[in-house]
């Protein structure tokens, strides 16, 4: 899976979640989750799950810390799925 | 044999009159088992309805809140709980199918889906005595003890 689509399949999770006055073309590599995304904490715990099972990893406590923005999770999706390999 | 719970309902940060757990029958790692009586002079029906007393649909996702989601996190937090236990519901899907009367006690089952990153998500479904199905659906809420980061 090369960069490009797992961006794509990042996307199309979080899409699931944005509030009805975000739209996915708000989104972008530097989107902070929460405060430019609008997404609660409570909705940003669905987008883990779902990225969980999507890219077939598991993320911890600190992961979830770490992962402010759209790239940080893409950084976090590489190093676990790097870890398994 | 009755399990004392009664640790699970010191902690319960709710007293009256927003209290809607009595008893509670079975709690595990997977799910909640409880009841609770709405008393027959209770003030909101003085004015839900005003001539037709009924038990609002609000108070019984409440009560399946927390009996269902709110007892439960606190037995899986078990140990990690001290003192200040910050909780907040995140989200409710409920479907009502019969209303309750002054004076009925009801039945909570809750079934955890996940418990992680703090959320707690649960199916909950609330009976009255005869076993019907009152309402069911699905409440998460967050958990917050003191001395978490965030």
């Amino acid at each position: 899976m090369d960069e490009k689509e797992k961006y794509e399949k990042l996307k199309h999770i979080v899409k699931i979640y944005l509030p009805d006055d975000v739209s996915i073309g708000d989104v972008n590599l530097n989107s902070n989750f929460t405060t430019e995304l609008n997404i609660n904490s409570a909705n940003l715990v669905d987008i883990v799950l779902d990225v969980e099972d999507e890219f077939d990893i598991r993320l911890e406590n600190e992961d979830m810390d770490g992962m402010q923005t759209v790239k940080d999770a893409l950084a976090i999706i590489d190093k676990k799925q790097n870890e398994k390999a | 044999m009755k399990t004392d719970y009664e640790y699970i309902l010191r902690q319960l940060p709710y007293s009256e009159p927003f209290l809607f757990v009595d008893t509670l029958e079975n709690v595990n790692d997977e799910g909640v088992v409880g009841h609770y009586t709405f008393a027959g002079d209770a003030d909101f029906y003085r004015g839900h309805f005003k001539d037709l007393p009924v038990t609002p649909g609000v108070l019984l996702t409440e009560c399946c809140a927390q009996i269902g989601v709110v007892c439960l996190g606190i037995h899986l937090l078990k140990e990690k709980l001290s003192k200040a236990l910050k909780i907040g519901l995140s989200s409710a899907e409920m479907q009502y199918l019969k209303p309750v009367y002054p004076g009925e006690q009801v039945r909570v089952e809750s079934e955890k889906v996940y418990f992680r990153f703090q959320k707690l998500k649960c199916k909950v479904k609330l009976f009255d005595t005869k076993g019907d199905l009152i309402c069911s659906g699905t409440i998460s809420g967050m958990f917050k003890v003191d001395g978490d980061e965030k």
